[in-house]
């Protein structure tokens, strides 16, 4: 349980530190450390392969785009879009609300039984398979295709563009 | 018990740690070597018999030539560039195999850092991910273009390539029905059986992408000295500089390492229980033919590396993602297929 409190501590503190720092390539690094403390969260729960598919897909693919982008596009004080105060009052609200949300949701939720007494071994790698493709095949077919038409989406996108230019 | 298992893990982590320094170490007389060998000259001969000190003089070199740190760079991120790139070089080799189980006094010592591990091969494909930080941010906090387009480079390359690698990847887990690398290598035993003969294509796009993953000659882009002088590392000197060489050659014996293993059989040899040994001598002569299959791969790295001219960058993008990702998923269905066919008809 001390390990968790401190990891939770160490999630928090990057996860500030990233709205918090003002240069974006710092502020990129510091969310790749908060996905890492996110991955040892997994692998204190035993979900092995949760944690390394974090690892692999967030630090190793997602994040290196966002760093790839920012560093092309070389963002520092002086060309940094200045956002309107409507604007800054907008997301302000938004957030908020996402927050009340939240709370809401996480209030309502009751750590079922099932979780706490169940099977602690469901995040290895045999057992999740076995479970997404059978208990939960449906709804992981549903998403897969959701991924499907995302991707063809950023294609076609990224397609058009050229095609003008 | 806990404790003994700890000092055990210790001097294995020590062992693997040295092995791995040494080979990278040796690794750049080898290069320089066979680059002699190829190109019909002697290559360094004057250190030492046979040049064989050449690498201590180079580190030495490395230690104390002046470090420089360019004043527009960003200081950090400069520093912490060459750090990412070592460590995860050093900490990929923790789930490979290295041999069957030692019994020393009936006390049985696993020759894996990490054995046991659910997820061997997604944990290297993780940190292999990991590796590319060290260059975009060496790059990026050079504050040079020419550094700037070395990183980029290597960015774009290491996730198209890393799409490549991973679904052969899937095709040979299809067949070995574990994500376990010691399960895998245990299934290879003898020579009939090594992956090599079910996955010929995908071992094929493995290799390919595993030059593009360690930014070896022919796809060295990050660092083509034609048109970006020294590409990320233009600004590098001393022993940062010596650490991205390093992990450069540290990444190219675990990506040997990691082929020998899944493909080639790992500590496995043909005729191992025909011929009558004991098997903590197996157990020997089963690490070091992993060593010579490993030693083999790294030849054949600095083979290619002087007889392929470099790609183009958009002769490298078309290469990974119109033929090697494609050539991939039909791997994979044609492996699913053959599958099927050969449990439900044999």
């Amino acid at each position: 349980m001390t390990i968790f409190y401190f990891v939770a501590f160490l999630s928090i503190f990057f996860a500030l530190m990233t709205i918090f720092t003002k240069n974006p390539v710092h502020s990129v690094l510091y969310l790749v450390v908060t996905f890492f403390t996110f991955t040892v969260h997994y692998i204190l729960l035993n979900a092995q392969f949760l944690a390394v598919v974090n690892f692999i897909v967030y630090m190793g693919a997602i994040m290196v785009l966002f760093l790839f982008v920012l560093m092309l596009l070389n963002l520092n004080k002086d060309i940094e879009p200045m956002k309107s105060n409507v604007v800054k009052v907008m997301g302000a609200v938004a957030g908020m609300c996402m927050l009340a949300t939240f709370l809401g949701a996480f209030k309502v939720l009751e750590s079922s039984n099932e979780f706490v007494t169940g099977n602690t071994d469901v995040g290895l790698v045999k057992n999740l398979g076995k479970v997404l493709f059978d208990e939960f095949l449906l709804p992981f077919e549903l998403s897969s295709i959701l991924l499907l038409t995302a991707m063809v989406g950023a294609i076609l996108l990224a397609k058009k563009e050229t095609k003008e230019a | 018990m806990e404790v003994a298992f700890i000092l055990e893990k210790l001097i294995l982590v020590v062992i693997v740690f040295t092995i791995t320094l040494v080979i990278a170490m040796y690794s750049t007389l080898a290069e320089r070597k066979i680059a002699g060998f190829m190109q019909d000259r002697h290559g360094p001969d004057r250190a030492g018999i046979f040049g064989l000190l050449q690498p201590l003089c180079d580190g030495g070199k490395f230690f104390f030539k002046e470090e420089i740190i360019p004043s527009g760079a960003h200081k950090p991120l400069f520093i912490l560039g060459p750090v990412i790139a070592i460590i995860t070089a050093c900490i990929s080799s923790a789930v490979i195999p290295w041999g069957q189980d030692l019994t020393i006094n009936g006390k049985v010592i696993s020759l894996q850092v990490a054995s046991g591990i659910n997820i061997g091969v997604l944990y290297m494909f993780g940190v292999i991910a990991l590796g590319v930080y060290g260059i975009m941010l060496g790059g990026w906090a050079s504050n040079n273009k020419f550094s700037l387009m070395g990183a980029i480079r290597a960015a774009s390359q290491s996730i198209s390539y890393e799409i490549g690698m991973g679904l052969s990847l899937i095709a040979l887990l299809m067949v070995t029905g574990t994500l376990q690398l010691e399960d895998i290598v245990a299934q290879q035993s003898g020579f009939v059986n090594w992956n090599i003969w079910v996955q010929p294509l995908g071992f094929l796009i493995f290799i390919t992408c595993a030059f593009a993953e360690c930014n070896r000659v022919p796809f060295d882009l990050p660092e083509c000295e034609t048109e970006l002088v020294g590409g990320y590392h233009t600004e590098y000197s001393s022993m940062k500089l010596g650490l991205y060489m390093f992990s450069e050659y540290i990444n190219m014996f675990v990506s040997s390492a990691l082929m020998a293993a899944l493909y080639f059989g790992g500590y496995n040899f043909p005729f191992m229980y025909e011929l009558g040994l004991s098997e903590n001598w197996i157990t020997i002569i089963g690490v070091i033919v992993f060593f010579l299959k490993i030693f083999g791969f790294i030849f054949f790295f600095m083979w290619i590396r002087w007889t392929l001219p470099r790609f183009r960058y958009d002769q490298l993008m078309n290469l990974g993602w119109k033929v090697l990702i494609p050539l991939a998923i039909a791997n994979i269905v044609l492996t699913g297929v053959i599958t099927l066919v050969k449990d439900t008809y044999f």
